[in-house]
């Protein structure tokens, strides 16, 4: 018997298991994905915004924009990271545990690799779909609307890996669904309030903001702002992106060394 | 006396081991203290974030016939949402949890504990662990300079109102749900009510929609907090305790009665 | 206390237009075993779950202890056991920790939790696994911890809806033992199977339910004697084939029934009605001759399997 090569790379069969499973949910997931950042500009942007707007001097912090052209990326990359991350602890420890839908697929020809890779295409369709939302729902507003939120999408999709794929190797290991509960608090939370979506990092102490710039978090906000401000400098969104990037491989790396334990235990 | 009693309220409804139900998740909790630690953490972030990054963007806030810094402004707020949030948080998906997955509720009630005990119990869970963070946030408030008035200790029924009456919508709704994936509607409403309740600017700032604050329910706990806060009462007072109150008994008439339908069939 | 514990009379449940016990008579006396037999969907779990006081009853009496569950709900469940057809165990606790939990629920003192909660994990051979997290444990473990959590308040009945159902063939043995220990110790059981082994090993008395109905009472042997012969003789043709022999086997026993994957004979000698099919020339792919079972009994009156 011959081990011949499959048509399609493993990974994209992984990605298909996704989506079946997504079929029944998807709607709703879309409404929320749409609705949620509207509220937020509504809200922190132009509530706020109103607020900072009027306050003098606010704008140099700002570096001329007004505060909600300022936070607009911000929501974009951080919508990412959000998904990226809770997309990666319940459903990976359901896969392992729970469901047991990993165990399902390495008993067919596909590898603990695949259903990293799997995971990591999945994540890309997912929060490129949610920053698309963001964009969509940014751009119904004048102030916010601008050709930059199409690069904003792509970078908002690599910082979702950033953190999907680290997230998804604590959670192969995860003793109990108490320790997401602590990530999402402990990580996703802070990052959304200091990363510098909101405000520049120069608002916070030193030290804080020295931790924000070891995130990915904060390289994707500073790089999406530059082309929804048209301030790119191509040598600094190249260093952001890679930096990100560290995160992306090192987290598949580990996700497939550990799932691969854990599935052939 | 217990025969007329038992004509007058059904058996199903008696109130006598609530408890009991409390004494269960302090056991199950001892397993699991990070949650409930970490559950103090994400207001305090807010705090620290708008505190130090958005305190010096927006300046102050007119409230009250005065100019009030951003934080002060903030922190009764988010005192109040973060009552709103963790007794949804414990009246729904650990509901959901324990009434669908874990049938917690169908084990209890082989014993003597009825229906009513365990809503009246689930109930008193979510407000002892409200007013614990209350009590912390409080100490934070404090030690950050942000008190106004020693009206504030106040504050503390006030949030046990809240959650009071945000624990009965949640559980009332839960009776509702056909499983998880109704989570994202609870997530998709909390998020206009803790970002459109006078949370993080005035009533002042919508303008002629200032009326739709006036329907979200944590506006009226944001109220009561600040007022509390700022030892400032007025006799609107009396309608936002009315308000919350009143929503808090039709819920709660609502959950008892779901929960007996559901665990009694 | 004397008297029976539990009497129904014409208890009916409905479930909208779906009527799921359909007006049954029973009576428990103190220290039987007592079982409901019936496939899935006879009505044995509703039944069940009115006795247990968590399903209100639609027309017709209900007593147990002389109370009535609708009044006296609570009182009723402090006094009896319950062992779920699905574990309720409590997964965010420890093996040890669900008992004592419980207790609590009965309002048992602290202390008398923690002593009886010993001697249970003990009883259910769970000793060592007492603080094993509940997700942990096996099938088998699952449900003698369930056992021994419906224990905690010394239950003067024990109500267990399919106790076995889902365990291997040792587990469930283990299980058994530890049922006819607690019989031995005066504790009535009321139990629901579709297990013939179960019910015939278990059972002093029991009720056959079909479509919310009784269809016959007794002890196992008398069900057997009443409603079957004493030797059954099974035969099997070529898959498919069984129906075009029914004319073949006629008369060899007192009656047959044709199955979709046997023939049974019921005759008194198996082993006779055996050479008497040879003799007729049947050659069937195999042939079995096996005492009459509560399977039968079941068969007979309903026309119907136990286990579809």
């Amino acid at each position: 018997m011959s081990t011949h090569r499959l048509a399609t790379p493993g990974a994209f069969r992984v990605l298909t298991w996704h989506l079946v499973a997504y079929k029944r949910f998807w709607k709703a997931n879309v409404l929320s994905s749409v609705v949620q950042p509207l509220l937020y500009m509504l809200g922190l942007g132009v509530g706020v915004g109103a607020l900072v707007d009027s306050n003098t001097g606010s704008s140099d912090v700002l570096g001329g924009a007004s505060y909600v052209a300022f936070v607009a990326p911000g929501l974009l990359v951080t919508t990412a990271m959000a998904l990226g991350a809770m997309e990666s602890m319940w459903p990976v420890m359901g896969g392992l545990r729970w469901s047991r839908g990993y165990h399902g697929i390495i008993a067919t020809s596909l590898t603990p690799r695949d259903i990293v890779l799997g995971h990591g295409v999945w994540m890309v369709v997912r929060c490129g779909l949610a920053s698309a939302a963001v964009a969509v729902a940014l751009a119904c507003f004048a102030e916010t609307r601008s050709w930059g939120l199409a690069p904003g999408v792509v970078i908002s999709v690599w910082v979702g890996l950033a953190f999907a794929m680290p997230i998804m190797a604590f959670s192969v290991n995860a003793e109990m669904d108490g320790s997401f509960a602590a990530v999402q608090r402990f990580v996703v939370i802070p990052l959304f309030l200091f990363g510098g979506a909101f405000y520049p990092l120069t608002q916070l102490p030193a030290a804080v903001a020295w931790v924000a710039r070891a995130t990915p978090l904060w390289h994707g906000v500073v790089t999406a702002r530059q082309f929804t401000q048209g301030t790119v400098v191509w040598a600094a969104v190249l260093g952001h992106l890679a930096f990100i990037g560290l995160w992306v491989v090192g987290g598949t790396l580990v996700a497939e060394r550990r799932m691969r334990k854990k599935l052939y235990q | 006396m217990s025969g007329l009693l038992f004509r007058i309220a059904p058996p199903v409804m008696a109130v006598r081991r609530p408890h009991r139900m409390i004494e269960r998740h302090l056991l199950a909790y001892r397993h699991q203290w990070l949650i409930i630690v970490s559950g103090f953490f994400e207001p305090l972030f807010y705090l620290l974030s708008m505190r130090a990054g958005l305190g010096d963007l927006v300046g102050t806030v007119r409230f009250g016939g005065a100019e009030v810094p951003y934080d002060q402004f903030v922190a009764p707020a988010l005192m109040a949402s973060s009552a709103m949030n963790g007794a949804i948080f414990d009246s729904t998906g650990n509901v959901l949890g324990r009434l669908k997955y874990f049938r917690l509720y169908d084990a209890a009630l082989a014993t003597p504990m009825t229906p009513a005990d365990v809503a009246v119990g689930e109930i008193g869970w979510a407000l002892l662990r409200g007013q614990l963070y209350a009590v912390s946030f409080l100490a934070v408030m404090w030690g950050m300079g942000l008190i106004g008035s020693p009206w504030v200790i106040l504050a503390l029924p006030a949030c046990a109102l809240i959650g009071f009456t945000f624990a009965a919508i949640g559980f009332a709704g839960t009776t509702f749900m056909r499983g998880w994936q109704d989570m994202d509607i609870v997530n998709t409403a909390l998020m206009p009510l803790f970002l459109f309740s006078a949370t993080f600017f005035p009533t002042s700032s919508y303008g002629k929609w200032e009326w739709v604050v006036q329907l979200s329910p944590l506006y009226h706990g944001v109220a009561l907090v600040r007022a509390a806060n700022s030892g400032v009462w007025t006799a609107g007072i009396i309608g936002h305790v009315a308000v919350l109150l009143g929503l808090a008994l039709i819920a709660l008439a609502i959950a008892a009665r779901r929960l007996d339908h559901l665990l009694r069939k | 206390m004397s008297g029976p514990l539990i009497t129904a009379h014409q208890l009916v449940k409905r479930f909208g237009d779906f009527t799921a016990v359909a007006g049954i008579d029973v009576e428990v006396r103190k220290g039987e075993v007592f079982g409901f037999l019936g496939p899935n969907g006879a009505g044995k779990s509703s039944t069940m779950r009115m006795i247990a006081c968590v399903s209100p009853v639609t027309s017709g009496e209900l007593r147990l202890f002389g109370l009535d569950p609708a009044t006296h709900g609570s009182q009723i469940r402090g006094r009896i056991g319950v062992v779920p057809q699905m574990d309720t165990l409590d997964t965010e606790l420890t093996v040890e920790e669900n008992l004592r939990i419980y207790g609590r629920f009965f309002d048992l003192p602290r202390a008398e939790c923690r002593r009886r909660s010993a001697e249970l994990l003990e009883f259910a051979q769970l000793t060592e696994r007492a603080s094993s997290v509940v997700e942990n444990l096996s099938g088998g473990m699952k449900r003698r911890l369930s056992i021994a959590r419906s224990l905690i308040n010394e239950p003067e009945l024990l109500l267990l809806d399919e106790p076995t159902t889902g365990l291997d063939p040792q587990a469930r043995h283990v299980l058994w033992d530890r049922l006819y220990r607690l019989k031995q110790q005066g504790v009535t059981l009321v139990l629901t199977t579709h297990y013939m082994d179960e019910a015939e090993q278990l059972c002093d008395r029991l009720v056959v339910m079909d479509q919310g109905r009784i269809v016959a009472e007794g002890s196992p042997r008398s069900l057997i004697e009443q409603h079957s012969t004493r030797e059954v003789l099974e035969l099997r043709f070529a898959a498919g084939t069984n129906e075009s022999f029914e004319a073949q086997v006629a008369g060899l026993g007192d009656r047959h029934e044709v199955l979709p994957d046997r023939i049974l004979i019921y005759a008194d000698d198996g082993e006779g009605a055996l050479a008497a099919a040879h003799a007729r020339g049947l050659q069937p792919e195999s042939a079995l001759v096996r005492r009459a079972s509560l399977e039968d009994v079941f068969l007979h009156l309903t026309g119907r399997t136990l286990v579809d």
